[in-house]
């Protein structure tokens, strides 16, 4: 019987410390049997448990696209016990990943839409994922504009930020790259928070556009009304939830939102669904 | 008893009406025998909720803390020791609560009546009257006298009238004397360290670690406990027995010195583990090292937070 | 339908025969109260009790289960990859076990074995199971087992009914697996259908007219999630409860865990423990929020989840065969059935004036 608590064992490539603070370290993991790479095939917005024997295991979204062959990344906010590990490991050693796990965004909803990406802080991980995925020469006709709105506290606390800064090359994405303060004077870039660049700089919403917004709960709560004036109908803006999480397979009981588990049923919901569920995330 | 659920629905009523309090926390009659629920009422007209009788052993000085309003309480001789110990510790404020005391004559065990009564049956009602207790099943009834089915700890109990209040609800009743409250911890004292080891081993053979005898225990307020904490893990999750004891000795030391042996946490076993007997020990010590009781004056903080140049210092040879 | 009868004077010749092909496990008294244990001969079931104060859940989700094992020791070639437990799973066969636990098993099971996911050991244990039930006769004073989707001598789950008939038990035998046990039993005294139908009739009723509790539940699928979540009881519902374990792990349908490692020197094991939505840690956030941050939000949970989710989520009936052991166990009185009472009557909020 396939067992779906049991990790995948993979090395560890690659650590890149991606932010100032030194709190965000970008995981770069290869598949120790090359099958089970194909085994653990995926969708931007999945996540899944990073396994680490000894400590335990931690659900991180999935920060590679399936796009990108012969590794997976994840980047990991050093906040407990298993992170904490994570962040004292070196390439080289050993350990698990469990997955794909949860739902996706809802790429066959979305092909032939424009699609605005809003996110903030260390939650613009499935969002690379996201755009590394639809900028593939093979999926970028399937989409019309894609809008990328992404912000943090300065420029040091921005994720992938050389791949930001060649995104915003390309003419194929718009990027609206932005800080809630800098004193580096050679920024060129937005300065002031999410919500407000959303205003100015996201289209209108109309029955061809989806937002997909990832971010603190301070940014989510002030952008969805901006979204709401700019005309985006609820069951058109999506969201990706945090919960604590165990087994991930939506048996062990405690990442419930309603009868819905983050972690099997999501973590991608619309805000239409969410309206319906307690307010428990 | 009746008499005393009257006065405490009086008083409460009235405390309300009067505005002395926002809320008075008491018992409501349970939906199973022998037990009563902790509640609370914010209205006069809520007061005929009220009820007392001897099913009321929790300790609802476990209720006060972390609120805002400003409580009236129906507290027994051990739920007032507690509420001093809470005052102490800087829990709650003495002006924030308004002691109903209630003279207590102790509380039933319904674990030793229903022992009692199970050859005859499930008990489905139960009754009291004049010191005795009388209970009913499907084809049986029987009646107890009150003092011989009391929980253990009420029986050795010294303090049944309320040590503050800020009114009675009747007269003190006489307290218990020339009764040793540790003649078991003797008897486990007696005992070789390997003996004393597998008793203890055998104590908490049946524990699954629900918690409740330390969610029941007004002392055991950290924000937290020391078994859930992760960084450092102190203590495993499982059933391991080594850790299960762990757990009880712990806290059993976490309360020394404050336990007031009010028996929330044996009530509150749902495997029937004799919790107190980790807890009296270190009851027996205080008294005998320090002269001290938990609970009772609101002007000494306890032994093991303090500092007396005269504590006992054999330890240290 | 084929019913055989067993006389009880050969009860123990028949679990000895089994004892070959089974491990035997049923109701032992122990110094408290009865649990299910592994039988042999110097510890025969008795069938004198009420029903366990702890639920036979355990025989397929234990406290505590190893699912991993691992070295951390670098000399070794596999260091840091998980290996799963190896278990000795034989057939088992409980014999005792009340309707209303072996109920539970099949709405456990939803959980454990999706269309997705199978959990391989819950799955495999379950699936070693021969489950020869033991018709509640004796309902207790807490049981609303009538009213919960059951009956005392409901047969969902069980491979076979027995029926205590005086010195004998009447046996429905209900599945293959049922037929297989009382074969290597050398239980094969057949009895007329109709006679055994009737006999068991009879005892039915009267066991069911003994339930006097119930709860109601026929609205709960109607009544709107957020409506319930927002219901006024659950300040009063609540105060009570000192967030213990105890309604969660008597419970047989509360099936929630966690996820741990452990180690000892180089050697170390990830298991499975039983875990409680009372418990504020149960959905601790790393970062310090937590979404069930109140025990009025983690009492609400564990009522919202048997009576509402799982009512929205499977379309059928509560989660909760009402054994009644968490209103016995609570150690302040909480109780299910009138909670699901309060849940099931909350009026529409369209209707109600807003004072």
């Amino acid at each position: 019987m396939f067992n779906p608590y049991l990790p995948y064992p993979v090395r560890i490539e690659e650590i890149v410390t991606e932010t100032e603070d030194k709190n965000l370290k970008t995981f770069k993991f290869a598949f120790l049997k090359e099958e089970d790479e194909d085994k653990f095939a995926y969708t931007p917005g999945q996540f899944a448990e990073l396994s680490v024997a000894g400590k335990g295991e931690i659900p991180i979204g999935i920060a590679s696209s399936p796009t990108e062959k012969g590794f997976v990344l994840f980047t990991v906010n050093k906040v407990g016990v298993v992170t904490t590990h994570l962040h004292a490991m070196q390439p080289g050693d050993i350990m698990g990943i469990r997955g794909p796990l949860g739902n996706w965004y809802p790429w066959e909803e979305m092909e032939g839409k424009n699609v605005v990406i809003i996110g903030g802080g260390f939650a613009f991980t499935t969002l690379r994922s996201s755009i590394v995925y639809m900028l593939h020469p093979d999926n970028r006709p399937k989409f019309k504009d894609i809008h990328v709105i992404y912000g943090a506290r300065t420029p040091g606390m921005l994720l992938y930020r050389e791949e930001l800064a060649s995104w915003e090359q390309r003419d194929d994405i718009h990027m609206h790259i932005t800080v809630d303060a800098t004193t580096d004077p050679g920024w060129k870039y937005n300065v002031g928070f999410v919500p407000a660049i959303t205003e100015k700089k996201a289209p209108p919403g109309d029955e061809e556009t989806y937002a997909i917004v990832c971010g603190p709960p301070i940014m989510i709560k002030f952008t969805q009304p901006v979204l709401d004036n700019l005309g985006y109908a609820h069951d058109h803006i999506i969201m990706s939830l945090e919960n604590r999480m165990k087994c991930g397979i939506g048996m062990c009981g405690r990442c419930n939102v309603g009868k819905e588990f983050v972690c099997k049923d999501g973590p991608v919901f619309t805000l239409a669904q969410l309206n319906t569920m307690p307010k428990e995330y | 008893m009746i008499d005393y659920t009257q006065k405490i629905r009086e008083i409460a009523a009235r405390l309300l009406k009067e505005g002395t309090v926002d809320m008075v926390i008491g018992f409501r009659k349970g939906t199973v025998p022998m037990m009563n629920e902790p509640c609370f009422i914010r209205k006069p007209e809520e007061a005929d909720r009220l009820v007392w009788d001897s099913h009321c052993g929790i300790n609802l000085a476990n209720y006060l803390y972390d609120r805002k309003e400003k409580i009236g309480v129906v507290a027994k001789g051990c739920d007032s020791r507690n509420i001093v110990t809470h005052i102490v510790e800087n829990k709650i404020k003495r002006e924030q609560v308004h002691v109903i005391g209630v003279p207590c004559t102790g509380m039933a065990d319904k674990r030793r009546i229903g022992a009692l009564s199970e050859k005859d049956g499930e008990i489905r009602e139960v009754s009291e009257k004049e010191g005795r207790i009388t209970v009913k099943g499907d084809s049986f009834t029987k009646t107890f006298e009150k003092k011989e089915v009391l929980q253990d700890n009420c029986t050795t109990c010294l303090h049944r009238n309320p040590v503050i209040h800020d009114e009675m609800i009747a007269e003190p009743v006489e307290e218990q004397t020339g009764i040793d409250p540790f003649e078991d911890v003797k008897r486990i004292e007696a005992l070789s360290p390997e003996e004393k080891r597998a008793y203890f081993q055998g104590l908490v053979a049946d524990c699954i670690r629900c918690y409740a005898c330390r969610n029941a225990c007004p002392l055991c307020y950290c924000p937290t406990c020391f078994v859930d904490e992760s960084r450092p893990q102190w203590v495993g999750k499982s059933i391991d027995p080594t850790d299960t004891m762990t757990f009880h000795f712990l806290r059993a030391y976490h309360c020394a010195g404050r336990c007031t042996d009010c028996g929330a946490c044996e009530r509150a076993c749902p495997v029937g583990i004799r919790v107190r007997q980790f807890t009296k020990k270190l009851n027996k010590d205080c008294v005998e090292l320090f002269d001290w009781e938990a609970g009772l004056t609101l002007d000494e903080r306890p032994p093991l937070d303090t500092y007396r140049p005269q504590d006992p210092n054999d330890f240290i040879k | 339908m084929k019913w055989i009868k067993i006389e009880k004077e050969d009860f123990p010749r028949g679990l000895k025969a089994l004892a070959e092909t089974y491990q035997c496990l049923g109701p032992v008294k122990g110094e408290k109260y009865h649990d299910f244990k592994v039988l042999d001969e110097n510890r025969p079931p008795d069938f004198d009790f009420l029903n366990t104060p702890l639920s036979p859940k355990f025989l397929v989700e234990p406290q505590s289960e190893i699912l991993f094992e691992y070295t951390l020791d670098e000399k070794k070639e596999d260091a840091h990859i998980l290996k799963e437990a190896q278990k000795d799973l034989p057939p088992r066969l409980v014999v005792g076990i009340r309707p209303c636990d072996a109920a539970a098993f099949l709405l456990v099971k939803r959980n454990f074995d999706t269309e997705k996911y199978k959990d391989p050991y819950w799955v495999r244990a379950y699936e070693a199971l021969t489950l020869f039930g033991l018709a509640c006769q004796t309902p207790c004073a807490a049981c609303f087992c009538t009213t919960a989707g059951g009956g005392p001598f409901d047969e969902a789950g069980l491979d076979a009914l027995m029926v205590d008939a005086g010195d004998h038990f009447l046996v429905k035998i209900l599945t293959e697996k049922g037929e297989a046990a009382c074969n290597t039993a050398g239980w094969e005294n057949v009895v007329e259908e109709k006679a055994a139908l009737d006999a068991a009739a009879l005892l039915k009723e009267t066991a069911e007219s003994k339930i006097a509790s119930t709860v109601e539940t026929d609205n709960l699928k109607q009544q709107s999630t957020t409506a319930l979540y927002d219901a006024p009881f659950w300040e009063e519902v609540s105060f009570s409860c000192i967030n213990c374990g105890t309604c969660t792990y008597v419970c047989p349908t509360c099936w929630c865990f966690d996820i741990q490692d452990e180690c000892y020197g180089c050697s170390g094991v990830r298991m499975r423990n039983w875990d409680s939505c009372m418990y504020p840690l149960f959905t601790l956030h790393g970062s310090g929020h937590n979404p069930r941050g109140t025990k009025l939000h983690r009492v609400r949970q564990r009522f919202m989840h048997k009576l509402k989710y799982y009512v929205d989520k499977y379309d059928d009936g509560i989660q909760c065969v009402g054994c009644g052991r968490c209103v016995v166990s609570c150690p302040v009185n909480i109780d299910i059935r009138r909670v699901c009472n309060l849940m099931n009557a909350l009026p529409d909020p369209s209707t109600v004036c807003p004072v």
